[in-house]
């Protein structure tokens, strides 16, 4: 009896301790500026490329960044700065990449998903995520050491730097993004759907095509664009496969430069801080954000209509 | 001289068609294993055409897995094995050289929750068809308004045919499976508890559909519903642990069984 | 009337099949064909390093010459920007995540932070790369050193380690938080005691990937400017540094001028694939370990 007496004391003595009281209190608050910090990294990125997007605003119009054909930025006597060239490199190799993604990476997704038993899907399937975490740095040596050589035996036009490399790699990089993706979407259609299916008649390929991928078709679709922002975004492979010419071009044998290799170059090389050149790495910046940004925005709410089917 | 005897031998062949095909379904010795599961034991149900079969018995009684290996859905879970045969009109299902897909284009089957597929009310009707080759934009038309009426459900969608499957009742749904069912024109239909999932009402009609679907299609329902199988049915096989344990007219097994344990099942002793 | 015709249907069978079983195997080889390139990059990478791994590749400085260059500076570089990663993206991302699954209501402010952050993992890494410069590098004027590259690698991986964190949090069964609020515990006393300890094993897990895919990030460590060539190895987060991935680049650009480059950043390569190969390996006995225990 005293016993339990004893612990209800010294229970109570430590409630009073309103030291404890006051930390409980202010836990929310730390917390809550931790969950702030990613916001402001956010608004931090915002800020930067808008500020020093302005600078170079200043000095070279819109008309020139978006409509005339050529960069020049280190040209000394008359530098020229348009986007498009960048742009053209960036979309020349994004789509190059899902050429090979998208029909690779769905058909993956279809043999997991209707296809594997249970067994083969469960080691398959982390074997193919496995290519998402090999490091691009990696993927730029094989693109640039084994890819491009390859591929020269075979077109011998190829240049030593060229766009053709870089995409095919980088769209097996963009595989299991697609794949997981898909086959996550795919999964997520009721059995029962499929078996209503197969009662008519319908062969797994019917099954698959005709039912359950425009089933999932929001979920797909999530996935190829999160791959082609993917694409969009990466930098190392093409910086060092597909090199530095800064020509508007569609021929897929000749260097381009995207918008990513440009910053590298730019940041990495001679351009000194506080120069027209310099600043612009800082508006192509801002055109790649905001490009990735409604990407992935469109794709989170591809995603979400998915979600609110089933 | 020659062609006489031909033309007797396909005499005779007709008739021993027309003999065979009072019985639609014939199970003979069928069993099957889920793993090493006994699930169907020693099965032998002849089915009759143009007529209502109800399958009745407790929960995991082997009803279900016994419907689904009639048009071998069953074998979706790879661990399944079966002995014994099973014929339809004639042929074994088990045959390596006949496809599931065809059997299937035969044999259509309606579920236990409406499954209709995430398109429009026209578009699950005309699934089947399309697979099946047919492309023709009249005649799927034709199709659909055909299968909508004999599911009776096509005054209630005719304005809509454009819209969400989804967006219809649960009943609908039912009734719109079984007119993307009826689209392919099958011989039999198997209904795996087609009402299980639906309120009274719903229930009724599904009912009633089936009594006009006997007309030109047999059909074979599981049922947990022995109220269900007295109303709708001609003939009715109790199911117990694997085993078809009594097989005869509904009337019979409804008011004189012979085996005690249907008559405890009945009246509602188990199960 | 009747549509179907039982002979079309034979008719299409065979050939409809044949479609299925073809695609099957089309399928299995796409399917397959990622692991091909896979096994084909590694085996590359693995011939090229061969007689290029040793104790001195291991435990040498840079320099020019190929035959004597080796990456201690790399390995070090990237083992103290880990030495920052690691508990600032534990600290930060456990923390965003506690706040947002227990103490958080269901607000417009709180789904923000959640797109917020989602939206912040499709954020290409050279763009964190040009906030580290301007912020860390230049604004806060640290220089291109390890804090600054430490401090942009977490903002990187930040969302990775939050988003596992949360998963895991969410998976603690509700009935051991009641059971400690039923001993009268206040929520903090539960969090720390209760919930933390149950999903930290789903926490780790998720700070071992993010500390693996910082230390394969180049392009963030590429514009906040290494330099190709230094020889003095970190001793300090205030030291200018360069790390693994920096090497493989400048090597591998640079195996134009000088051949056997490329056996070193493939060298460099191995080194690192195998680093990521143990850390991922650690995740998976973490995760099977403690999956499931209560």
């Amino acid at each position: 009896m005293s016993n339990s007496i004893n612990i209800r004391n010294m229970i109570e003595g430590s409630r009073k301790k309103s030291k404890l009281a006051m930390f409980e209190k202010t836990i929310p608050y730390l917390l809550f500026f931790a969950a702030f910090l990613s916001v402001l990294t956010t608004i931090g990125i915002m800020v930067t490329l808008t500020v020093e997007s302005i600078l170079f605003f200043r000095n070279v119009s819109f008309r020139e960044f978006f409509l005339q054909p050529e960069l020049k930025p280190l040209n000394p006597s008359d530098p020229k700065f348009s986007i498009l060239p960048l742009l053209g490199g960036t979309l020349l190799s994004s789509i190059i990449a899902m050429m090979v993604a998208i029909p690779i990476g769905l058909t993956t997704a279809v043999y997991l998903s209707e296809y594997a038993t249970e067994r083969v899907r469960r080691i398959l399937k982390p074997l193919v995520e496995v290519l998402a975490g090999i490091p691009t740095i990696v993927y730029g040596f094989f693109a640039f050491t084994f890819v491009t050589p390859v591929l020269r035996e075979l077109i011998p036009a190829l240049d030593r730097t060229n766009i053709l490399s870089p995409g095919i790699v980088m769209g097996i990089m963009i595989i299991p993004i697609v794949a997981s993706l898909s086959e996550d979407a795919m999964s997520s259609v009721p059995n029962s759907i499929r078996e209503g299916a197969m009662a008519l008649g319908a062969t797994k390929f019917e099954v698959a095509f005709r039912v359950v991928i425009p089933a999932a078709i929001s979920g797909i679709i999530a996935s190829f664009v999160l791959g082609i922002s993917r694409a969009i975004g990466e930098t190392m492979i093409v910086t060092i496969a597909s090199g530095s010419n800064k020509n508007l071009t569609f021929d897929v044998t000749q260097s381009m430069q995207t918008m990513t290799a440009y910053i590298v170059e730019v940041t990495s090389g001679d351009a000194a801080s506080g120069t027209t050149a310099y600043y612009s790495l800082y508006a192509v910046a801002m055109t790649l954000f905001v490009f990735t940004l409604l990407m992935n925005l469109f794709a989170r709410y591809m995603t979400k209509k998915f979600r609110e089917v089933y | 001289m020659n062609q006489v005897i031909l033309k007797q031998k396909e005499q005779k062949e007709i008739e021993n068609r027309k003999n065979e095909s009072s019985i639609v379904y014939d199970t003979k010795k069928l069993n099957l294993w889920y793993g090493n599961t006994h699930a169907l034991k020693d099965i032998d149900l002849p089915v009759q055409e143009r007529s209502v079969t109800a399958i009745i018995g407790p929960s995991g009684c082997g009803k279900s897995t016994y419907i689904k290996t009639l048009n071998r859905m069953v074998e979706m879970n790879p661990e399944v094995r079966t002995t014994g045969k099973v014929h339809y009109r004639g042929r074994n299902i088990f045959d390596s050289s006949y496809p599931a897909e065809e059997l299937r284009t035969r044999v259509g089957m309606v579920f236990q929750k409406p499954n209709p597929f995430p398109k429009s009310i026209f578009d699950n009707v005309v699934y089947g068809p399309k697979i099946h080759g047919i492309t023709d934009k009249k005649i799927l038309q034709k199709i659909v308004e055909k299968s909508l009426r004999g599911a009776a459900i096509w005054d209630e969608v005719k304005d809509r045919l454009k819209e969400n499957a989804y967006s219809l009742s649960g009943g609908q749904q039912q009734r719109l499976c079984i007119a993307r069912c009826l689209a392919v024109e099958p011989d039999v239909i198997l209904m795996d508890e087609p009402t299980s999932a639906l309120d009274p009402k719903s229930t009724l009609k599904v009912e009633e559909l089936i009594q006009e679907l006997k007309q030109n299609y047999s059909i074979i329902i599981v049922t947990h519903n022995m109220q269900q199988a007295a109303r709708i049915s001609d003939k009715t096989a109790f199911f117990l642990n694997g085993e078809v344990i009594e097989y005869d007219e509904t009337d019979k097994i409804f008011s004189n069984p012979v085996d005690k344990r249907t008559e405890d099942y009945i009246t509602g002793r188990f199960g | 009337m009747q549509f179907m015709d039982m002979k079309v249907v034979q008719s299409r069978m065979s050939k409809r099949l044949l479609l299925n079983q073809m695609t099957k195997w089309l399928f299995l080889a796409s399917a397959i064909f990622g692991l091909l390139v896979l096994a084909v990059l590694l085996y590359r990478v693995i011939v090229d390093s061969l007689g290029w791994i040793n104790i001195d590749f291991l435990t040498s400085v840079l320099s020019t010459k190929p035959e004597i260059a080796g990456i201690k500076g790399a390995i070090l570089g990237t083992v103290w920007l880990m030495i920052i990663v690691g508990p600032v993206t534990m600290a930060l991302g456990v923390s965003t995540a506690i706040y947002i699954e227990e103490y958080a209501r269901p607000s417009k402010l709180t789904s923000f932070i959640q797109t917020n952050i989602s939206n912040l993992a499709g954020v290409p890494s050279i763009v964190f790369g040009l906030l580290g410069l301007t912020v860390f590098v230049r604004l806060f004027g640290i220089g291109s050193v390890i804090l600054a590259g430490g401090l942009t690698m977490s903002l990187l991986v930040l969302p990775i380690v939050v988003v596992a964190s949360q998963e895991a949090i969410r998976a603690v069964p509700s009935y051991l938080r009641e059971a400690s609020y039923g001993m009268g515990a206040t929520k903090w006393q539960t969090i720390k005691n209760v919930v933390l300890p149950v999903a930290l094993p789903g926490i780790l897990t998720g700070l071992i990937l993010a500390i693996s895919r910082a230390i394969g990030e180049t392009a963030p460590l590429v514009v906040i400017g290494i330099p190709a060539l230094l020889i003095p190895v970190p001793t300090s987060i205030f030291d200018r540094f360069t790390a693994m991935p920096m090497q493989i680049y400048y090597w591998t650009i640079d195996s134009v001028l000088v051949a056997e480059y490329a056996y070193l950043a493939a060298a460099t390569i191995v080194i690192l694939l195998l680093i990521l190969f143990t850390l991922n390996s650690l995740a998976i006995i973490i995760r099977n370990k403690f999956d499931r225990r209560y």
